[in-house]
């Protein structure tokens, strides 16, 4: 078959070109360490979210010097807690998981951003270095109040910052205690 | 163009006459009728949409608000599936009958046959309108407000679900049609090459096959049981899965009947010829083999889905950059070549010699500049971990309006002044209302896309029926929030004018007395031929197989870990609203 010769240098740009984006997207996980929400959440029974460790009471939990949990249960049409308080200079992992629909949590402006689907936890984990107000949306739709899903996340400075609910009982240590807790009923096929 | 011989009293029938012995309409009158009667259909879903689309530019910028926020998602859900569905796919069964026809040389096969898959197809649109349209109204306690992606547990009401089935059958039996149409040809002709078109039309549609099996499942097995009340709600995961296997090779099947025209028609109107025939095919065999096992690349920021799916679907992706890059050459390469023909000169002076005031080239001309630039827009998203910026911000509509709402909208309407003439023997109504309607949706389209490319950034939701939320304060790179909105609405209102002349001056032509003249149906023959290409390319079976093994390989291990995490019917899901559930227990 002829190839003509502005064909084939074409084509090897091309592949260039693609071999090139494929390491950009390669160098940002390994390099950079972006790394994809995943399949490390686990399952919950969207139905037992109150006797689910975690989002039986969704909030902050400190877990390490400056290591936070925060689990966030959404719902139509709103996140619980609706407020979320971080000091600076802290890495935050967020749990998030629906009690109904299909939803999305999106930290507004930065690059924190997940679906939230019923059954999955969402696991993500985000590095506060900077104090400020962020607004977080609901980007996917989940009903006819949709567009009034949002809530407030406020990084303070660290010396501003006083855990709300100290005296809760501590969750254990740096474990991701939600992820295997209820496993559901698998196949009823 | 008109003729001495043209006097007022002269009406198309007695035009007709005149027309070339082989023209489309004097060969297939029945098959022209068959393509109108798809063109209509497409082009009243054309028109409802572009007037939803334009409410919703107007609604979300909070410019002007017409309706409540909560109708937002009917009116967005008619937009998504009466543009990106019906519009496009009714469109694209005209062109494919037509190129079927014309480059076989030879009619289908029954033409009862092909008014059956005509007839479903309507159906069931007919049946998910119904639904959708009905959610409008509350005193009906129909609706189906789910959007065109209709993820679980959103549910609609059964006869929109079972309505998108009916429709899928009608395009599995179109496709079967243009394959005995094919198979009969063939018979008579067992040596020859396929035809360029009829080859495109074959190979979109055997991935067309494959690629609606995931949302034929997903409907079939686990919606309309669900939503009839007589199985629970499924995993929503895996119906999420199953409706992205087939949510992004619909990309391809709204794009491959552009390159069509782009490859066989837009050479032709530039007066030149296709500069490869078998570099197409590679192009479509290509599509064929690549645009399924690429599906997961919209649920990047999935849970439940490990990061080695993702990224084997993000290198699939890229790698499906290839074919369309290929096009970008060989279309840019044809249309030189034509200029050339036309006497154009020079490194860039050829493009003065273009037929630009032709509006069916320079509207497909427009379309592929949108397209490049779709192209680049899209690497963003398909970069998986810079899509965490992007992903369901107001950037990702920003993209499809470049590709599927411009390049192949816009492809698809330059496309029709084209053909429009050629199946009805009218001519074009107005060519300068032609060219100042596909000028007007590009530059509209500028507006929009690109306020809302900026919005994407600056963390603006899609979907969303508000411009404002209390809690955020969306902050964008440069210019305000402000003068974003009024881009995307101003933007929108050109979009909606220009689809209104559009249908103007086609609804003109077709009730158009003057006849069309000169409609010379043969296309010029490729500049390197197929005989110089290795007979391979023709072995259609070999690439469905090859297809297939593709798709098993990329989601065969997916779907087997979804389903072994959650299940087939979680506990604990719910719909929302539960449409016919609580009818049944009431009656219980
Ligand atoms: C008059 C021209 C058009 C206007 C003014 C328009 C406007 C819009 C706007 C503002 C949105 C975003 C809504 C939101 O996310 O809240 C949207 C979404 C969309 N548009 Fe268009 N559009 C037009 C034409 C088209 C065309 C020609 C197509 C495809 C052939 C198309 C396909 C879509 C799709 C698939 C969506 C996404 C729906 C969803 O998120 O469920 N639009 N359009
Ligand atoms: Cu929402
Ligand atoms: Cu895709």
């Amino acid at each position: 078959m002829h190839v003509h010769n502005y064909e084939k240098l074409w084509l090897g740009a091309s592949l260039l070109l693609i071999v090139g984006f494929i390491s950009t997207i390669v160098y940002g996980a390994a390099g950079a360490g972006i790394t994809m929400v995943n399949d490390e959440g686990g399952q919950v029974n969207p139905k037992e979210l109150g006797n689910t460790s975690g989002f039986d009471d969704p909030g902050v939990t400190k877990v390490g010097p400056n290591e936070y949990e925060v689990h966030i249960v959404a719902l139509q049409f709103a996140f619980q807690p609706g407020t979320v308080e971080l000091p600076a200079n802290s890495t935050v992992t967020f749990y998030v998981t629906s009690r109904d629909v299909v939803h999305g949590f999106e930290v507004a402006g930065t690059n924190a951003n997940t679906m939230v689907i019923p059954g999955e936890v969402s696991q993500i984990t985000v590095e506060f270095d900077e104090p400020g107000e962020y607004g977080i949306v609901c980007h996917e739709y989940c009903g006819a109040g949709h567009h009034s899903m949002a809530a407030e996340l406020i990084v303070r400075e660290p010396s501003n910052f006083t855990m709300q609910d100290d005296t809760q009982t501590p969750t254990s240590g740096n474990e991701t205690t939600n992820a295997t807790a209820t496993p559901t009923g698998g196949e009823s096929a | 163009m008109s003729t001495p011989g043209e006097t007022a009293g002269e009406t198309v029938e007695s035009a007709r006459e005149m027309l070339p012995d082989n023209s489309f309409l004097i060969q297939y009158p029945h098959v022209s009728r068959v393509v109108r009667s798809l063109f209509l259909t497409a082009f009243v879903a054309f028109g409802i949409g572009a007037f939803m689309g334009v409410l919703q530019a107007l609604h979300r910028t909070g410019i002007a608000r017409i309706v409540e926020s909560a109708d937002y998602y009917t009116f967005l859900t008619l937009h998504g599936v009466l543009l990106a569905i019906v519009f496009t796919i009714f469109f694209l069964a005209g062109v494919f009958t037509w190129a079927n026809t014309r480059s076989l040389d030879r009619p289908p096969v029954s033409k009862r046959f092909t008014w059956f898959w005509v007839v479903t197809m309507s159906a069931g649109t007919a049946m998910a309108g119904i639904a959708m349209l009905a959610g409008l109204l509350p005193s009906i306690d129909i609706s189906a407000d789910v959007l065109f992606t209709f993820y679980a547990p959103l549910q609609a009401h059964p006869i929109f679900y079972i309505g998108l089935a009916v429709f899928v059958i009608g395009t599995w039996l179109a496709g079967i049609d243009w394959f005995r149409q094919f198979l009969a040809w063939r018979r008579e002709h067992p040596d020859e090459r396929i035809p360029l078109q009829s080859f495109m039309v074959l190979t979109t549609m055997i991935m067309w096959f494959i690629a609606t099996l995931g949302v034929a499942v997903e409907v079939v097995v686990f919606l309309i049981p669900w939503s009839l009340g007589i199985m629970p709600a499924p995993n929503p995961l895996l119906t999420r899965t199953l409706f992205w296997f087939f949510g992004h090779p619909i990309v391809y099947f709204w794009l491959m009947p552009a390159y069509l025209l782009w490859y066989t028609v837009l050479p032709k109107i530039a007066g030149g010829r296709l500069f490869s025939d078998p570099l197409a095919r590679v192009v479509f065999v290509l599509f064929l083999l690549l645009s399924t096992p690429v599906g997961i690349h919209h649920q990047y920021l999935d849970p439940g889905i490990a990061e080695g799916f993702k990224f084997i679907a993000m290198t699939n992706t890229m790698f499906l950059l290839l074919p369309s890059l290929l096009t970008a050459f060989t279309v840019v390469a044809s249309i030189e070549h034509g200029a050339r023909q036309r006497g154009g000169t020079g490194y860039f002076g050829w493009l003065k010699a273009l037929p630009w005031r032709d509006p069916a080239f320079t509207g497909m001309a427009l379309a592929g500049l949108m397209f490049a630039a779709g192209g680049f827009s899209g690497m963003v998203n398909a970069g998986m971990n810079i899509n965490y910026l992007v992903h369901n911000t107001l950037w990702v509509p920003g993209h499809f309006h470049l590709t599927v709402g411009t390049a192949v909208a816009l492809s698809f309407m330059a496309g029709a002044y084209w053909l429009v003439p050629r199946i009805t023997g009218r001519k074009l109504y107005s060519r300068p209302i032609g060219l100042f309607q596909v000028v007007l949706w590009f530059v509209g389209m500028v507006f929009m896309s690109a306020a809302m490319h900026r919005g994407g950034l600056a963390g603006i939701p899609r979907r969303t029926a508000e411009p404002q939320y209390p809690q955020v304060a969306f902050e964008t790179v440069a210019g305000s929030v402000g003068s974003l909105r009024l881009q995307l609405a101003f933007g929108g209102v050109l979009l909606f004018v220009s689809a209104l002349l559009f249908l103007m001056n086609v609804g003109l032509t077709a009730m158009n007395n003057k006849p069309a003249r000169g409609l010379d149906s043969a296309l010029p023959p490729a500049l390197s031929g197929p005989e110089q290409s290795p007979t391979v390319l023709d072995n259609l079976k070999l690439w469905a197989l090859i297809a297939v093994v593709l798709v098993i390989l990329a989601y065969s291990l997916p779907l087997y870990s979804i389903v072994q995490g959650a299940g087939l019917y979680p506990a604990g899901q719910e719909a929302s609203p539960a449409v016919i559930a609580p009818l049944l227990e009431v009656i219980a």
